[in-house]
Order: C-alpha cells, then sequence, then structure tokens
C-alpha cells in the first residue's frame, strides 16, 4: 500500500487554491498565457498543482486588469500576485542546501550591493597590497594585476556551485511536480516558448501589462536584452577559456577578437536591459506580482547592471592606468553576481523553464475532464 | 458646450462615444461608477454573436442571417422587432474590424462553452479587457471622461435634449446619447415590478444582481415620466440560476451552477417542478432563473451524485457534499423523507438508455411529472452534491422605444438630438428570453448608430 502524504497548504498556497477556484469557474483569461488551460485540466488545486501553475506564471499583469473579480471587488482576486508569493517560497522550499533557501527573502538591494561592494573592495585592497593598484605598464594584462590561476581558482567553485545549487533545487522541483516523459516536440517548444518569451506577449502579440492596462512590448525586450547580452558575455568567457587552454592565445585579446566582440556585444545589451528592466521595475503598477519581492528583484537587475557597466569600463580603460582598480572592482561584482545567482531572481529563470516543460508536455495529452458545455 | 454627452460607461455607451468622436464631434461621457467599477454589466461579459457567412477567425463554419434570426425569434417567442433585430444581426457580422481598430481583442471559444465556437466571438480576457480598451481608445481620442458622475435628470424641451444633471451641475450639451442600462440594481423597483405573489412574499426580495450595482435605473424613470414611448415588460429580464451564495451584486459569470442536466432540481418542499433535461444547457439556461423566481421562497436545490463530477463547469464554490441522501437533505435544510421519496420516485422512473451528454440521449424518465426528457439517471451513487439556486437577473427589459434611428421618441415622434443604446432599448429587440451574445450584439450595433447620429444631429442644426 502507498502511503500519501498529507501536507498542508500554506498561508499563501490557500489563497492560490481559492483563487484557483474562481478562475476555473470564470476562465475568461483562457487566452493569455499557459496558466489558464493548464488550470481548466483541473478540478482541484493540490499543492504539487499550485507550485507548478505558480512557476507558470511570467507575472505579466494581463489577468489583473482584465479581471470582474479584481480588488476592490469582494472576490479580491489577484492572480499575478498571488502566484508571485508561491513562487519564492518554492524557491525557498527547494532551495539547496535547504538552510539557504531562507536568503531568497533577504536577497535585497542591499545586501547585493553591500556584496559588490565588499568583494571589489577587498580585491583593491589586495591589488593595493602589491603597490599595483595605478600603474601604467601593465599593457592591457589583466594577468599582471590577478595572474591567471587566481582568477580560475575564484571563479570555477562559486560557478560551479551556483549552477550546482540550482540544479539540485530544480530536480526537486521536478521531484515533486513530475513533468512526465518528455518527448522531442514537447521539448522544442518549451526551449521555443524560453527563447522567445513567448508568454510576454499577451497572446495577442502585443505584450504585457506595465503601469497600467496597457499592453507593451516593453518587458519582453528589455528581458531578451538582458538574456541575450547575459548569455553573450558568457560566451564570451567560454571563447576565452577555449583560446586559453586549447589554442594556449593568452589575454589580452585584441578589440577585434571574438571573446572581445562578443563580450562588447553581451555587455551592451546586458546594461540596455538590465537599465529597462529596472526602470519598469521601479514604475510597475502597485498591485502587480509581490511588492515585498521587488527587493529582490533590484538587487539582482543592479547586479547585472553593474557587472555590465564596470566590464565596458574595463574594456574602455584598459590601457590606462586605472585599470588594476576598474577590473578589481569588475570582478568584485562578477564575483557577488555569481555568489547571490542560486539564491536570488535568477532562480525564476530555471524554475520557469522547468515549468514551461511540463506544460508543453502536459497539453499533449487529452484531458481526463469531460466537461459539457455549459 | 461640448458636442455629444454620454450618460453611460458600458459597451453602448463607450461604442456610441468613440462613433461620435471619429464622427468630429467633441464628446464628454458620465460614469456613474468610479474608475475601478466602471462599464456597467459590460466587465461580465464575454462574448458578441456574430453572423457570419463564412468561417471568420475565430468563428467555424457559417452563422447566416436567417438562423440567427431564427434564433432570436424562438428564445424571445416573437416578442422581437424584426426590422431592429435583423439590423443588429448585420451589424454583427462587420462590427469586429471596427471593435479591433480600437482594441478589443478575439479569441475562440472558452473550454467549456465549445458550443458557441460557430456563432459567437470572445474577448481576448473577456467584457473588462474590452471596456479597458475602449477607454484607452477614447482617451487617444481626445474625449473627456468623468467617473463618478451620475446624471439624476435632464432638461427637455419639447422632446429637444438641453441639458443634463450631476447633482446641482448642469451640463449643456448639443447632442445626447442615452446608454446608462437597466435598473436591474433598483431593488425597490424590482420588488414594485414582481409584486407580491400568492402566498404573499415579495418575490424581487430575492433576487441576487449578477452584474453592476450601479445600474438603478434613475434615467430610465425619469425619461418614462418625461413621456418617452416605452417598451417592455418590467418583469422581463435576463436572469439565470446562480449559487445562492453569490453576492447580492457583480457576481459575474462565476456564480453560475451548471450542473441542473445532470441531475434534478428540487424546491423548498423538496418536490421537482421543471424538466431538467429539456433541451441542452446553452439553449435553457436563460430560464432558470424565472423558474426558481416562481418558486416558494425562491430558492431551489440543484441535486447531483458522483457520476455528474467532471462534467460540468466547476462551480466557485463547493457544493453540499454527503454520503447518503437523508444526509444531504439534513444538510440542505429540506424535508428529509420527502426528499428521499422525490429521489426514489424520479430514480424508479429513469430509463435504461445509453448516456451521452453531447447528444440529446435516450435516458429519460417515465411515469412522472414533470418529466425529465434526456440524461436521466438514477441519482445512486455517493457522495451526493447539492447547490442551492438563486434567480440571478443580468439585465432587465424594460426600455425606451427606438427604430432604426436609435432616436428616443415622444409620441412617435422622434427627438432630433436625443438617442438611446444598449440596455435601455435592448427590450426593443429582446421581449424575453435571452441567447448568448445578443446583448453585446445589441448595445454595440445600436451605440455606434446612437453615436454617429448624434455626432450628425449637431451639424443638422449647426
Amino acid at each position: 500500500m502507498q502511503v500519501i502524504p498529507i501536507r498542508t497548504l500554506t498561508q499563501y498556497e490557500a489563497e492560490v487554491g481559492r483563487v484557483l477556484q474562481i478562475c476555473n469557474a470564470c476562465r475568461y483569461c483562457e487566452g493569455f498565457c499557459a496558466v489558464f488551460p493548464a488550470m481548466t485540466r483541473r478540478l482541484e488545486f493540490g499543492k504539487a498543482d499550485i507550485h507548478y501553475l505558480a512557476n507558470l506564471c511570467h507575472n505579466c499583469g494581463a489577468c489583473l486588469h482584465a479581471c470582474q473579480y479584481a480588488p476592490p471587488h469582494e472576490f479580491g482576486v489577484n492572480v499575478p500576485q498571488a502566484m508571485a508569493q508561491v513562487r519564492v517560497q518554492t524557491y525557498a522550499d527547494y532551495a539547496w542546501p535547504a538552510a539557504l533557501g531562507a536568503l531568497y527573502r533577504r536577497n535585497g538591494l542591499t545586501l547585493s550591493l553591500a556584496v559588490a561592494g565588499a568583494l571589489a573592495l577587498f580585491l583593491v585592497l589586495a591589488v593595493a597590497r602589491n603597490g599595483s593598484l595605478w600603474e601604467l605598464e601593465l599593457g592591457g594584462d589583466f594577468y599582471r594585476v590577478f595572474p591567471h590561476g587566481l582568477m580560475a581558482g575564484l571563479f570555477t567553485p562559486v560557478f560551479a556551485f551556483a549552477v550546482l545549487a540550482l540544479s539540485v533545487g530544480v530536480y526537486r522541483f521536478c521531484k515533486d511536480v513530475p513533468p512526465g516523459p518528455v518527448s522531442a516536440a514537447a521539448a522544442a517548444e518549451a526551449t521555443a516558448d524560453v527563447l522567445r518569451l513567448k508568454y510576454l506577449d499577451g497572446g495577442h502579440g502585443e505584450g504585457c501589462n506595465e503601469a497600467d492596462d496597457r499592453f507593451t512590448l516593453a518587458r519582453r525586450r528589455w528581458h531578451h536584452f538582458t538574456f541575450y547580452g547575459f548569455l553573450l558575455c558568457f560566451a564570451a568567457t567560454c571563447v576565452a577559456t577555449l583560446y586559453h587552454y586549447g589554442f594556449g592565445w593568452r589575454a589580452p585579446y585584441e578589440l577585434l577578437s571574438l571573446p572581445k566582440l562578443l563580450g562588447i556585444a553581451g555587455g551592451i545589451g546586458l546594461m540596455i536591459g538590465s537599465a529597462g528592466l529596472l526602470y519598469l521595475n521601479l514604475t510597475r503598477h502597485p498591485l502587480h506580482g509581490d511588492a515585498a519581492q521587488r527587493p529582490m528583484d533590484r538587487g539582482f537587475i543592479a547586479l547585472l547592471l553593474l557587472a555590465a557597466a564596470t566590464g565596458l569600463l574595463l574594456m574602455l580603460g584598459r590601457n590606462t592606468q586605472a585599470l588594476a582598480l576598474l577590473l578589481a572592482v569588475h570582478l568584485g561584482v562578477v564575483m557577488a553576481l555569481f555568489v547571490t545567482l542560486p539564491y536570488g531572481k535568477f532562480a525564476h529563470g530555471v524554475y520557469r523553464a522547468a515549468a514551461l516543460l511540463k506544460w508543453a508536455i502536459e497539453r499533449r495529452r487529452t484531458s481526463k475532464l469531460g466537461l459539457a458545455d455549459d | 458646450m461640448v458636442d455629444v454627452l454620454i450618460i453611460g460607461g458600458g459597451n453602448a455607451a463607450l461604442c456610441a462615444a468613440l462613433a461620435a468622436r471619429e464622427a468630429g464631434a467633441s464628446v464628454l461621457l458620465l460614469e456613474a461608477a468610479p474608475r475601478e467599477w466602471r462599464g456597467g454589466n459590460s466587465p461580465h461579459t464575454r462574448n458578441l454573436r456574430c453572423m457570419h457567412d463564412a468561417p471568420q477567425d475565430v468563428l467555424v463554419d457559417t452563422y447566416p442571417e436567417e438562423e440567427y434570426w431564427q434564433d432570436l425569434l424562438k428564445v424571445t417567442g416573437g416578442q422581437t422587432n424584426e426590422k431592429l433585430a435583423r439590423l443588429v444581426i448585420r451589424a454583427s457580422s462587420t462590427c469586429r474590424t471596427w471593435m479591433h481598430k480600437y482594441g478589443v481583442r478575439f479569441q475562440p471559444s472558452l473550454s467549456g462553452a465549445l458550443h458557441t465556437a460557430r456563432t459567437n466571438a470572445f474577448f481576448l480576457g473577456g467584457g473588462k479587457a474590452l471596456v479597458n480598451a475602449y477607454y484607452r481608445s477614447l482617451t487617444t481620442l481626445g474625449a473627456s471622461i468623468r467617473y463618478e458622475a451620475p446624471v439624476d435628470r435632464l432638461e427637455l424641451d419639447n422632446g429637444r435634449f438641453k441639458a443634463a444633471f450631476v447633482g446641482n451641475q448642469r451640463i449643456e450639451a448639443r447632442a445626447c446619447v442615452l446608454a446608462a442600462g437597466g435598473f436591474e440594481s433598483n431593488r425597490d423597483w424590482l420588488r414594485e415590478a414582481w409584486g407580491r405573489n400568492e402566498s404573499g412574499e415579495w418575490p424581487a426580495d430575492n433576487f441576487l444582481i449578477r452584474g453592476t450595482r450601479f445600474n438603478t435605473g434613475v434615467l430610465l424613470r425619469f425619461m418614462i415620466d418625461a413621456g418617452a414611448d416605452v417598451i417592455g415588460d418590467p418583469t422581463q429580464a435576463h436572469m439565470v440560476a446562480i449559487d445562492a451564495r453569490a453576492p447580492l451584486y457583480d457576481g459575474g459569470i462565476c456564480t453560475r451552477i451548471d450542473a441542473v442536466t445532470l441531475g434534478i432540481v428540487v424546491n423548498r418542499n423538496a418536490e421537482r417542478f421543471y424538466d431538467e433535461g429539456e433541451d441542452f444547457w446553452p439553449k435553457r439556461y436563460a430560464i432558470w432563473g424565472r423558474l426558481i423566481a416562481q418558486q416558494p421562497g425562491q430558492i431551489a436545490w440543484s441535486i447531483i451524485d458522483a457520476k455528474a463530477i467532471g462534467r460540468f463547469m466547476p462551480p466557485v464554490f463547493a457544493g453540499a457534499k454527503a454520503g447518503s441522501l437523508p444526509e444531504l437533505a439534513r444538510q440542505l435544510g429540506l424535508d428529509e423523507s420527502r426528499f428521499v421519496a422525490t429521489l426514489q420516485r424520479y430514480n424508479a422512473a429513469c430509463q435504461v438508455g445509453s448516456f451521452d451528454h453531447t447528444t440529446l440521449d435516450d435516458c429519460r424518465t417515465q411515469g412522472i411529472t414533470p418529466a425529465k426528457s434526456h440524461w436521466a439517471r438514477p441519482i445512486d451513487t455517493p457522495p451526493f452534491y447539492g447547490y442551492a439556486l438563486r434567480p440571478g437577473v443580468t439585465f432587465t427589459y424594460l426600455g425606451l422605444e427606438v427604430d432604426e434611428d436609435a432616436a428616443v421618441r415622444f409620441g412617435g415622434k422622434a427627438s432630433a438630438n436625443l438617442f438611446v443604446a444598449g440596455e435601455m432599448m435592448a427590450g426593443n429587440v429582446l421581449g424575453r428570453g435571452y441567447t448568448a451574445g445578443v446583448g453585446m450584439s445589441i448595445g454595440t450595433a445600436f451605440g455606434r448608430i446612437a453615436g454617429a447620429r448624434a455626432a450628425a444631429a449637431i451639424k443638422e442644426h449647426a
């Protein structure tokens, strides 16, 4: 006999359950995104369903502005807010190591900036102790400030830990919310949904809501700049690693070399995107999402923006006396970004991707419900 | 002075305002509600019934004018005006391009409403998304909008509109469109209209209002008293059976109980009173509000068993759930022995057939009155469920009589600058009964006519 553990819903999960029972009897929002068609395949909403649907929600705001039951209606339906409150809770619940899950609640703007500042200061002081903080003789060679081995030795474990922590988290999520066997078509669709940010298109291609009930593609576009900018920066690092270890070509590279071009394009994209997202975050309608999470959002966006800005400054100032200082600051910021990566806003990407994969699989199956026409 | 004054803030008013504005008139729209409650009943709507002679974007197959007209004729029992009905039907075949221009987006039928895939175009995001889009478009076009501006009376001069009063404030305009809704939220008026029944009850006291609390009919009453030509019966309305626990106002779509055809419905005496399986639910849902209004206490209970679960739209509130019929009766507060006797009689009368909820199947009762003509299966599989039902009024049909010009009439003479649209005149087309999406078709067609005529009226008198 199989024992099914009864897990009671948290306050936020219970709110999602309450709201979805209203939504399931209404269904007007079915065309906006995947959450509502996924909802209509269910009559009851258990803990796992709620976790899945909360992570499927992109917090676009369309269903709030279109809702006949939104506040001040006595039903007080606010789907994006209820989903956001559960979402951050799922990140914490599935976090590895579990004790660090609490960081999601504390990972705000101040903490991010403090970590970045402290690490930068530490590196600046370390360089200063060597007396090489303000030198013209470096010739753009980072490794004369920080030897290659030291940089690799610092960043590899931090990056590897971030990957491991997020992988364990999303693995636990998938164990709770099993997506089922993956077909090639479902995997391709989920990938496309992630890469295109399909569900920020509002269902009509005109985008989502930001400050009011007007639709705009701004968030989708700024997010693309951010995401692809980040990927280009990452690609720059990968290519440089290949150059270093594969071909024995040592940095610094020419301005027109592949790592430099990728890094510059990525840095510019990341700056534009994160600045745009920060603006949208600051001007967002007060009822959108969970206001308590805005510090976490801003902490992550600020680190992305700072990483891009310091990276570009470093590129511009590579042949000046400021090289060592700029490098120390940039490395400090990047280090802070990766240290906080698994316990901050970045997590939304991996959990959302897992939820989208589940949706791509689920929607290919025939619904068990045979609802008659009403 | 503004050219065209629009009184009201729902679909018909917004269509009138947009039409007047696009004809070049300056427009002021007065919405009685505050901004967050704007739009009258329109935020609760979801689709538009559309004529089409070939598949159109979100609409499959065809829905020709004649079929639409026959549907309307059937539900109204002939209490309609063929000329105006056909005008609405024809307008519904072309209005969506215009709606799209002002930001309304469409989608195919929602899950659970697939029977309308051919006849009804659904608004993406529902009626509130439509209302938001129209208000945005009006703002872009430079119309003025005032919220919390209920008009309580007009100044008329021999059938001509002069000014409207919001409290003591007098607002003049060259022409005016009345689109301020029916009187469904005016409890006193409903009480007076429905009167007292033989048992001494005031049935309307037990009605719930599915839509806005702002449709109090103040302007409609003013116009009737001012001698405008009136059409319709004040007890006629779009009324459906809704969950008795629904809020008094604005319960909207989600309070509907769609389990009726899958079980039986009993009144306060634990007796059945109507054929639950007479026809498909979409063709019958609109009569059940009235049926329940005629029962003692204006209440009834939809009773189903486990076999029905998953076959109807999930209700917003959980039903009473019991392991046995006597227990269910106790939970519902019904006489236990009478309830069980009714169920036993019904169960015994169910003829064996092959159940199919998607066709008018052969599962029917024999030897009981009223019969259940289709989908009659014994209610014998626990758990059993019960949902208390009340009449839910969507909108009333008493209104101002119009012709194709949407002009308000006094003794048969059309006003030169006063027009009417929406629920305030829908009774011309809908004398009784209802079919999904036709209210929005009427509001859109006559809203646009009223707005355009109002804009034209200014030029004629310039």
